[in-house]
């Protein structure tokens, strides 16, 4: 912006900094808000077919249809765990929630493990001699492939997506946990080590504190890769799940609801990259 | 180290000998980098014919589950020699390609838009926020009700998700040109065509490589998702309609195409890379991959 701005080319400058935190927020997204409002102004004045474009209030009227559970209501007064049980019983809530546990345990084994190894990688030259050829060789191939081998294996249910989720986000944080490992200066080692720290002791407290910048950009990668992979592999072969969901209302043509489920999932995916980013500056903070 | 004294060497032409270990480096280096993936490959033939210790009459794994690499290897021969390799393999990295092209001009076009003008980036700037981190492939049922199930609504998807990391990352390339080459370039009597083309294009050049190394892998695996759900030809397609008929040899045979394929992909795009950026220090070392 400010080359552009240097040069002159621009209209007008940055909106007025003297706004209000609220007003500079509204400024900021009106955008969106005017995407939504032609949306929705297509759609009712039936400029483009109800069937292809859903208005955007049905869209939200649906979403709450399917956040609504379908079951008669067991009554508060039986106890407030059933009552529970069946307040999330949404069509919604319950898919949500396997794709979650799918995703997190597919993330959480691809992280932990993954940091492991290319940790190790990098410390311990066989180690590195040998896998970093395999690494080299599996982490350009589309990891979508698997979704078949991995049904194959592991059937229709929740394991064939954690598998796949873990052995597909598992390269992008290895790669990046050996670059930041590796990347540490030789300097900082060595004066870690003339100054009595043992071996184990400088890898964690200078090469891990070293490589954790590139590791958590690594992690980040990693994340919308897991966001995909479950999507593609719930909408090619699953019982449950979101992806599972826009599959099965988008074949029944129920696209209004598709379309509140695809926005949910987009939905998703966005908090969890900005919640991550926010935890990522949190944890770097140290840096600056 | 090996490296560089071997370029060093070759630079000042120290003689027969020292091409000799070079030559001699280079072959230690391939049989290194070569020899795991042997071992895989061999380990892989002997878990398939393997018995459980405490189970003789069960084998290890099934050929089922898990079918030797010979079988595999024969079936992608049969592939290549009925041709089907050839057609599966053209359909999808035309698809990938094409939709590549596209997002790359209209991210590149957009982007430099976007970084010159307030408004475009006052418009667009949530937008992209939002649409970077969503997983796209959601939206391939609607694509699909939009543009059919044949090529259109492929292509569509993967332009629609690979345009977002070339669009971020011209933003940030031509956002980050030096100001002082700007003026000094003003001063000197450019116009604004020529700053364009002269200055901010070939700057922001490097981060712009780097968003296409992002942007072609992405395209690669959307093309094979969609053909995956939507079936017909292609690597994706074949390898959901050999899982539909539980023929895991043909399953695991696509797998293998589709790395080949991949590998092939990004490191073509690398190597182009240390072509075109031949007078850039980052030339060396891509940044992805």
């Amino acid at each position: 912006m400010a080359a552009a701005a240097e040069t002159g080319t621009t209209f007008r400058d940055e909106p007025p900094p003297e706004r209000g935190a609220i007003a500079t927020a509204f400024w900021r997204y009106l955008p969106l808000l005017i995407l939504a409002a032609v949306w929705e102004g297509a759609a009712r004045s039936g400029l483009v077919s109800q069937l292809a474009l859903p208005s955007l209030s049905s869209v939200i009227e649906s979403w709450f249809g399917l956040l609504v559970p379908s079951d008669p209501s067991p009554g508060i007064a039986g106890g407030l765990l059933p009552w529970l049980l069946w307040f999330f019983s949404g069509d919604i809530i319950t898919n949500g929630l396997d794709s979650l546990w799918r995703l997190c345990a597919g993330l959480g084994m691809a992280i932990s493990i993954g940091t492991i190894i290319g940790v190790l990688m990098a410390w311990y030259r066989p180690l590195d001699m040998l896998l970093n050829p395999i690494v080299q060789v599996f982490y350009p191939m589309p990891k979508s492939a698997l979704i078949p081998v991995t049904v194959l294996w592991l059937g229709f249910g929740h394991w064939s997506k954690i598998v796949l989720i873990f052995i597909g986000c598992m390269l992008p944080v290895t790669l990046s946990a050996y670059n930041g490992a590796r990347g540490c200066e030789q300097f900082l080692v060595w004066s870690a080590r003339s100054l009595g720290a043992s071996r184990t002791r400088t890898l964690f407290e200078v090469v891990l504190p070293n490589a954790l910048p590139e590791l958590l950009a690594g992690i980040r990668t990693a994340l919308a890769l897991s966001f995909i992979l479950m999507v593609a592999s719930e909408l090619i072969v699953a019982r449950s799940g979101l992806g599972y969901m826009i599959g099965w209302l988008g074949d029944g043509g129920v696209y209004d609801a598709m379309f509140a489920v695809t926005l949910t999932v987009a939905a998703l995916g966005f908090a969890a990259d900005r919640g991550y980013l926010m935890l990522m500056r949190r944890v770097l903070s140290w840096r600056e | 180290m090996a490296r560089m004294t071997t370029t060093a060497g070759t630079l000042v032409g120290l003689g027969e000998e020292s091409q000799f270990t070079r030559w001699a480096e280079l072959g230690r280096r391939a049989l290194l980098s070569v020899f795991p993936v042997v071992l895989v490959l061999v380990i892989w033939d002997q878990a398939t014919c393997l018995r459980a210790s405490v189970c003789l009459d069960h084998p290890f794994t099934t050929p089922f589950l898990l079918p030797n690499p010979v079988t595999i290897a024969d079936r992608i021969w049969g592939d290549v020699t009925s041709g089907d390799l050839v057609l599966n393999v053209g359909l999808t990295l035309y698809r990938a390609f094409f939709g590549f092209a596209v997002a790359s001009v209209a991210g590149v076009a957009l982007g430099i838009l976007i970084a010159r003008n307030n408004w475009v980036h006052w418009f667009f700037d949530p937008i992209i926020s939002v649409g970077f981190p969503m997983p796209k492939i959601a939206f391939l049922p609607i694509f699909m009700l939009w543009f059919g199930l044949y090529d259109t609504s492929k292509i569509a998807l993967i332009i629609f998700d690979a345009t977002f990391p070339v669009l971020t990352a011209t933003i940030a390339a031509a956002q980050g040109v030096d100001r002082y080459t700007l003026w000094s370039a003003r001063m000197l009597g450019a116009s604004e065509r020529q700053l364009l083309w002269e200055i901010i294009v070939p700057a922001s050049f490097p981060t712009v490589m780097t968003g296409l190394q992002i942007a072609l892998p992405i395209s690669l695996i959307i093309a094979i998702v969609t053909e995956m759900i939507m079936g017909g030809p292609g690597l994706g397609g074949s390898m959901i309609a050999a899982s539909r008929f539980a023929d895991s040899p043909g399953v695991f045979a696509g797998i293998i195409e589709i790395a080949i394929a991949g590998f092939c992909v990004v490191k073509g795009m690398a190597i182009l890379r240390k072509r075109l950026l031949i007078w850039h220090p980052e030339a060396e070392e891509p940044t992805t991959v």
